[in-house]
């Protein structure tokens, strides 16, 4: 009964049926749920790739697959997975529905771009799926020329195509949230009393503006001289394969923090709300985030340590490396201490904010250890690499993603999901992560390298570990996309405000009707104004 | 299988001056770390909803707080930067006594010559206790030349050189791998680097001399593969002429022309029809999955001893 008047009430789910309802909407809310949709399925193929990857590194020999196959697989696994789910999860999914809501407006500032952006993403796609099924791409997501521009039998092309149409998904996608952010922040709403998810999001959309046209432009000379043969990167041709690496990597090292940005904004607002306190140093963590968009945007040579930069080069990028740690320290510190005297209640979106917290601490301190140049030099190009960055994006970025799906999923469907099995799945998914990244840290200073189909037989027993936490993630992953999809008929309805968390987005229905809000809100207070126990002296 | 070691073999002067950081680093990881986690799960049980620890004085900001946590990991990390610098400079610094040692990196081998003439595959003997430093380039895409127990590893480019050196302090044989995806048969771009007791390594240098070149192998090889049944010295078979082919300007079926270099003789063995000599039909087989690269290096070197213009063949890279 009490489900029936859930949906009695005119919400954005049921404002119109049908499927070009859907696919024909402008509401920033169902655009997100379109890209659910769409990033989960990018999300399960990119995972297959990996698994697959993992079942053969099970025995040193090749015994599965073919070089040839292995190399498409981590090329497509990486491919997917960058630029088919990290990149758009969180902005694109979360980002889409909070944006306006947390704001106080009624939709994003050009809601049918919003809509164009999500068809870009499908097109783009589509594009680089069927270039996959007819005989995919073994370059690497990296691309490095001239593997990628001359010497590469695989499809080359019509990826980079895909990729390139993403791209313009990417940057309209941000040219919205900045101009929501600057022109319709509802009355009262400054900006030092937006929320740090809003700062992250606008901070993330900054840097997809600058970021993004540079990779396009990378991508059509590598597709100029591999169709046209002009030398820009070949050597052969006249060309500098370095000089690829440099736009590459420019593009590609603020893309790590596109990744890793919106789960810090996520987790900041998970941290506050299940501790009834507000974020400890709130200038500090938005500052923060603003400095690591623009350092970040400095550092891309410590990609280079070994590629044949100058040693000076070497030098100024490791010294940038080491800078752009520091915000990212303040924020881990100010997580820690936001708990410090609350009134913390353990629900499963601070589950994973936990994860986060303590599985970016260890990604962002062996990035430290990466930095350090001769430790690189050794580290370079092995799975050291490979652990740090996955505890970066998949520790980091997907667990924050993961909190911040349980966080708003009450909102979004207006149904509890299941609270002990989301528990059990967060456990599990921590467990899987951890024995599949951290042997890997081991395999690297061993001197194993990525990107290795077969390896030399010592390796072996780290190697079956790490395949073990892959079955186990794998599994993780299944339990949540199973329960959330029984929540939305069977979930216990949720009510406004599920979790008595403070935000714009709390304080209207749960599904929100189309317009998000009855009549525009008005901020007269501070960003999580949780009260504050009366001091005694 | 079942027994593993946890850190890799300590090998070269380098490595150890590369693990002591490594070992600090580690230590300041894990102690950062072990704090956070400490902090997180004492604060979150302690101040778990409705448990009795006071919460009085709570706040949300404290300046000197922030400013503290702020500057100590600047100051951390940029001792960390002035130690891991000063070593990374001396890792490109070679010494002006080490032995020269020519890498040429390919799809998928190492070519490996020695001052004195020796040339291997996928193997470098090498003396313990000399510097040696390593000139590398490579004939297609970028690789990279790597020796986990001696911790050097740099990227070999084509169209340029690059260098690496270390000092090789104990004897025994130790992994080499290629560190830069190149391609299908990346995993397979490995070998073995082997230093030896100075006596040894003299004797390996003089031993190796006395055995057949790559010339009279691929000499062997272009009799057993069949080649000589077309490819007749007079120009007179169903192919051309090999003599003189190295460095020469060789007229294609196109009507272009094209260099006869290392690379365009080793494509023609692998993918001959490629470029097809103008005046000859495309029948050549295709001998990619006929041959190991080495064999297919040894025909090229055994080409390149039919006579023509080294010098010619190099002016492209």
């Amino acid at each position: 009964m009490e489900a029936q008047a859930l949906y009695n009430e005119k919400n954005y789910l049921n404002a119109g049926y049908g499927i070009r309802s859907w696919l024909l909407t402008t509401d920033h809310k169902r655009i997100a749920i379109l890209y659910i949709l769409s990033i989960t399925f990018f999300f399960f193929i990119g995972g297959f790739f990996a698994l697959m990857m993992r079942l053969e590194l099970m025995t040193p020999d090749a015994d599965i697959v073919s070089a040839q196959m292995y190399n498409k697989l981590f090329s497509m696994h990486g491919i997917v997975m960058v630029w088919f789910f990290l990149i758009p999860s969180i902005p694109a999914v979360l980002g889409n529905f909070l944006v306006p809501m947390m704001i106080g407006a009624r939709d994003l500032a050009f809601p049918k771009l919003n809509l164009l952006s999500w068809y870009l993403y499908i097109f783009g796609g589509m594009f680089t799926l069927v270039a996959m099924v007819t005989g995919g791409v073994d370059t690497g997501w990296t691309f490095y020329t001239p593997y990628s521009s001359t010497y590469a039998h695989s499809n080359v092309i019509p990826v980079v195509i895909g990729i390139f149409i993403l791209g313009f998904s990417s940057i309209l996608t941000a040219v919205n949230f900045v101009v929501t952010i600057h022109k319709m922040r509802a009355p009262g709403l400054t900006w030092f009393r937006l929320p740090l998810f809003i700062w992250a999001q606008y901070a993330t959309s900054v840097i997809l503006i600058l970021a993004t046209p540079v990779l396009a432009i990378t991508l059509a000379l590598l597709g100029f001289e591999r169709i046209f043969g002009v030398g820009i990167f070949d050597p052969a041709l006249g060309g500098d394969p370095l000089l690829f690496q440099h736009l590459f990597w420019f593009y590609s090292h603020p893309a790590v923090y596109i990744m890793i940005v919106p789960s810090m904004g996520v987790v900041s607002e998970l941290v506050t709300a299940f501790s009834r306190k507000r974020i400890f140093g709130y200038n500090f963590m938005a500052f923060a985030i603003m400095s690591i968009a623009a350092i970040g945007f400095l550092v891309w040579g410590h990609h280079m340590f070994v590629s044949g930069q100058s040693v000076y080069a070497g030098m100024v990028f490791s010294a940038l490396s080491f800078v752009v740690a520091v915000p990212s320290a303040v924020k881990v510190f100010n997580w820690t201490a936001t708990l410090y005297k609350g009134q913390i209640s353990f629900h499963t979106p601070l589950l994973y904010a936990f994860g986060f917290v303590g599985l970016f601490t260890i990604g962002g301190l062996t990035g430290i250890i990466l930095a350090s140049l001769p430790v690189d030099v050794h580290l370079h190009d092995t799975y050291f690499v490979i652990a740090h960055f996955h505890y970066i994006m998949v520790g980091g970025a997907v667990m924050g993603y993961l909190g911040g799906l349980h966080f708003w999923w009450p909102k979004m469907t207006g149904r509890l999901y299941p609270e002990g099995w989301a528990k059990f799945s967060a456990l599990v998914l921590f467990t899987g992560f951890n024995l599949t990244f951290f042997p890997q840290f081991i395999l690297g200073y061993l001197g194993m390298p990525r990107r290795y189909h077969v390896y030399p037989p010592e390796f072996q027993v780290l190697n079956v570990l790490s395949t073990a936490g892959a079955t186990i993630l794998g599994i993780g992953y299944l339990i949540p996309f199973v329960y959330l999809f029984w929540s939305l008929k069977n979930g216990k309805p949720a009510g406004p405000n599920p979790w008595g968390a403070k935000g714009l987005e709390w304080q209207t229905p749960s599904p929100p009707p189309t317009d998000n809000f009855e009549a525009t809100p008005v901020v007269n207070e501070e960003a999580y104004a949780y009260p504050v126990e009366a001091s005694h002296g | 299988m079942w027994s593993f070691p946890l850190s890799p073999v300590e090998a070269s002067a380098q490595a150890a001056n590369v693990d002591a950081l490594f070992y600090v680093l580690v230590g300041i990881t894990v102690l950062f770390t072990g704090l956070i986690f400490f902090g997180v799960i004492f604060f979150a049980i302690r101040y778990r909803a409705g448990s009795r620890a006071s919460r009085a004085n709570s706040r949300s900001d404290n300046l000197p707080l922030e400013l503290t946590w702020t500057i100590i990991p600047l100051l951390i990390t940029a001792g960390i930067y002035v130690w891991a610098s000063k070593l990374y400079v001396d890792m490109h610094v070679a010494p002006a006594n080490a032995e020269e040692v020519y890498v040429v990196g390919k799809q998928w081998m190492w070519k490996i010559q020695h001052p004195r003439g020796n040339r291997e595959i996928n193997e470098l003997h090498i003396p313990v206790g000399r510097p040696v430093k390593l000139i590398m380039t490579s004939q297609d895409v970028i690789h990279s030349f790597f020796i986990p127990a001696f911790r050097v590893k740099q990227d070999v480019l084509p169209g340029r050189y690059t260098t690496e050196w270390f000092t090789p302090t104990k004897i025994g044989e130790y992994h080499l791998f290629c560190a830069q995806y190149c391609g299908t048969s990346h995993a397979s771009m490995i070998g073995k680097v082997v230093v030896m007791d100075p006596k040894d390594y003299e004797q390996w240098l003089s031993g190796a001399l006395s055995t057949s070149s790559m010339a009279t192998t691929g000499d062997q090889l272009f009799n057993q593969f069949g080649c000589q049944t077309c490819h007749l010295a007079n120009n007179t078979g169903r192919g051309p002429s090999l003599v003189g082919l190295f460095g020469s300007t060789v007229h294609l079926s196109t009507g272009k022309t094209v260099l006869a270099d290392q690379d365009y003789i080793q494509e023609s063995i692998l993918e001959p029809t490629a470029k097809v000599v103008a005046g000859y039909k495309p029948v050549m087989p295709n001998f990619r999955n006929q041959m190991t690269p080495d064999q297919v290096a040894q025909l090229v070197e055994y080409v390149k001893s039919l006579g023509g213009n080294a010098q010619a063949a190099q002016g492209k890279k």
